[in-house]
């Protein structure tokens, strides 16, 4: 693993004895060159949980493992150091990069601020090869961010991400703010990227569609904790939390042919100031039974339909084992499509 | 059975650009908007979408205008009215909700007066029961406790309670039309899932007609009847949901499909991508704006004025790819407007339709 994060924790006090518990005990891990999605509603705690990774938000409690170095025990020159390795990308291409630099020198901070890249020269033909590779021509890299469309600025921020070669990039919701005939470009690129380098991405996201065609193993959060984590074909084709499932049927179909009548899950998701006894999820979810107030559910472990344990497929549901079977499915016997009369 | 409601003809609003030049964001627009249907106009930033929607109720900003066109709201024509009749469309016989509930809610008064202040307004009602009516309002969106909820403000509310806020205010008034501009896309998806289908059970309860404008296709294909294609401020292509999703005539809209994870077979190692980025409007190239990306441009014929060609009832695409049947004046063989292999079309091909010059 190159990455493992063990019980983490992140609460903020608000005085008066009340905490948000915005990430309340997560576990995971990332491989090299692996891509993790973490998605979840807004709130859910999933941005939260990997910018405590990279300590740009503290944590309270747990411990994360990066490349078999305690990144919470790192003094301030260690953890510089480990920073080449771990870099970031944000959602708005409009705010993470300053107006006031040029695109060459937003991709050459890093490689000054760490005091790599050499002479100026060399650097220059960084920053060039750096835009290259992100299909930007070098030419761009004396014009400003403004000059630019999102798509291109998010290439600009993917750019700056890769200037000291990172093991670990943390995508943050890295293409929710461009538009769709853009995003399916930028999705590409960093999988390319990924491919040459073998950088592994923590990819956070809330949509769904997306994390299936670009992690290879996704989790799900709901109000600060994972309630479910496999390989990707596996939570979209055996979803074994009701949340998940709730998530799977909420998102809406581009095809007028499979056009659902759905029950939405019901309200919004509790405060994390004040978090349900037991689980979680119970005070939405239709499948809750006593048990669900009394037992917080363990992130254990599912058995697969032939009674065998599946490591990798791991649930917090005391029902996990006996929900019933996953048809996400399009329902032909159901109402046909409004087709207009003419 | 389509009885049309709301019908735009050829509606082209214009922004200054210094010198003497105007960006045409929306540029020759026309359609239609039948009694009780929900038509989706689907498009991209820069699209024209909100623009569209915002002349409708002749609210372009400045200095933005209105150069041309007509917008008929049951045979009359909005464009023509004195701003004083317009008054009453606002609100009252057109409702418009938003992205962002915040900014249409106002922060220093509660949710019920302001659902009160707009009865009082459209409807006459007054007092206590103004009042009344604003909590059926809320209850009728499905807000639990809705005598509480009147009595809050906006920020005690969570996004989902404050865009169904903004719903029961525009429904308080009972249009014939709502305009919904990206009205869930701040959402969650479990929270999208309950406005979407709060508007559709709110639209078979009062017959009124929506006008939904989303770039989610998903959201489209899951609530329209109809579906209009904007790109850089033109029409693409118009067809019933179902033909738009399945046989999608328009290389932007094949281009669109094609492009989403969900039509992507699970193996599948890349998305396929359309090329290059949307235009400005200040900067749309002549003739068809999508050319510089289309795969299957045609030099020298999409450089010039797009045709409107119907290639089905109710599908109407606007491509150089699909040749318009000759006039009738010039007695030629009719061509089958059919899905015509790229390069066969001949130049000079006489052109019928297009935006109208400024």
């Amino acid at each position: 693993m190159l990455l493992s994060v063990e019980d983490l924790h992140v609460h903020f006090p608000l005085g008066r004895g009340q905490v948000v518990r915005a990430v309340d005990g997560v576990s995971f891990g990332i491989g090299r060159g692996e891509t993790l999605g973490l998605v979840g509603e807004s709130g859910c705690g999933k941005s939260t949980t990997g910018r405590a990774i990279l300590r740009l938000v503290p944590a309270t409690r747990g411990r994360v493992m990066f490349d078999g170095r305690d990144v919470f025990a790192l003094g301030t020159g260690e953890l510089r150091a480990l920073r080449r390795r771990m870099q970031i990308v944000f959602q708005d291409p409009f705010a993470s990069l300053s107006p006031r630099l040029s695109v060459g020198q937003i991709v050459s901070e890093p490689l000054e601020i760490h005091g790599v890249g050499g002479a100026p020269r060399e650097r220059d033909e960084k920053v060039a090869a750096l835009l290259d590779s992100v299909g930007l021509p070098r030419e761009a890299s004396r014009r400003f961010p403004h000059e630019f469309s999102g798509g291109q600025r998010q290439r600009i921020g993917i750019a700056r991400a890769l200037a000291l070669d990172p093991d670990l990039i943390l995508l943050d919701e890295p293409v929710s703010a461009l538009d769709i005939s853009v995003r399916a470009q930028v999705v590409n690129l960093l999988q390319d990227l990924q491919e040459r380098r073998g950088i592994a991405y923590l990819f956070v996201g809330h949509d769904l569609s997306l994390i299936r065609h670009v992690a290879h193993r996704v989790a799900v959060m709901y109000l600060g904790r994972i309630v479910e984590i496999a390989p990707a074909h596996a939570l979209y084709a055996d979803p074994r939390h009701p949340y998940t499932r709730s998530l799977l049927l909420a998102v809406p179909v581009p095809d007028p042919a499979r056009r659902r009548e759905r029950a939405p899950l019901e309200g919004d998701p509790p405060s994390p100031i004040d978090i349900p006894s037991g689980c979680r999820f119970r005070t939405r979810c239709p499948h809750a039974q006593e048990i669900c107030a009394r037992e917080d559910p363990p992130l254990v472990p599912v058995l697969g339909a032939d009674g065998q344990v599946r490591p990798e497929h791991l649930s917090a549901c005391h029902f996990a084992n006996s929900l019933p079977v996953w048809n996400n499915a399009t329902n032909p016997e159901g109402p046909q499509p409004a087709v207009p009369s003419r | 059975m389509a009885e049309p409601l709301l019908e735009i003809e050829n509606l082209t609003v214009a922004f200054p650009t210094g010198r003497r030049e105007m960006a045409r964001v929306v540029d020759g627009v026309s359609l239609t908007l039948n009694r009780g249907e929900t038509l989706g106009v689907v498009g991209e930033s820069g699209s024209g979408k909100s623009m569209t929607a915002l002349s409708i109720l002749r609210l372009v900003p400045e200095p933005g205008r209105i150069v041309q066109g007509t917008i008929t709201l049951e045979g009359r024509d909005l464009l023509a009215l004195p701003e004083k009749a317009m008054r009453p469309v606002r609100g009252g016989k057109i409702a418009m909700i938003f992205q962002d509930p915040m900014t249409s809610l106002n922060p220093v008064f509660t949710v019920g007066e302001q659902i009160a202040e707009a009865v009082r307004i459209h409807r006459g009602l007054r007092g206590a029961g103004a009042q009344a009516e604003a909590v059926e309002a809320l209850r009728r969106v499905h807000i639990a406790l809705p005598e509480r909820r009147a009595r809050q403000y906006p920020h005690e509310l969570s996004g989902g309670m404050r865009q169904r806020v903004m719903i029961a205010m525009a429904l308080a008034c009972r249009p014939d039309v709502l305009l919904a501009d990206e009205p869930t896309t701040a959402l969650d998806v479990t929270v999208q899932a309950q406005i979407l289908a709060l508007i559709g059970e709110l639209r078979r309860d009062t017959g009124m007609a929506v006008l939904l404008i989303t770039h989610d296709l998903g959201v489209v294909a899951e609530t329209c009847e109809r579906v209009v294609v904007l790109y850089a401020g033109q029409v693409m292509e118009q067809a019933d949901a179902t033909t738009l999703f399945s046989r999608p005539a328009h290389p932007y809209t094949q281009g669109l499909l094609a492009s989403l994870p969900e039509a992507v077979p699970e193996d599948a190692k890349r998305l396929p991508f359309i090329p290059g980025q949307p235009p400005s409007a200040a900067q749309a190239p002549t003739g068809c704006p999508f050319r510089p990306r289309c795969p299957r441009a045609m030099p020298g014929v999409c450089e010039k004025p797009l045709p409107t060609v119907t290639l089905a009832p109710g599908h109407v695409v606007r491509c150089h790819l699909y040749p318009p049947p000759p006039a009738p004046t010039n007695g030629g063989a009719r061509m089958d407007a059919g899905n015509v292999p790229s390069g066969t079309v001949p130049a000079g091909t006489p052109i019928r339709g297009g935006g109208g010059g400024l």
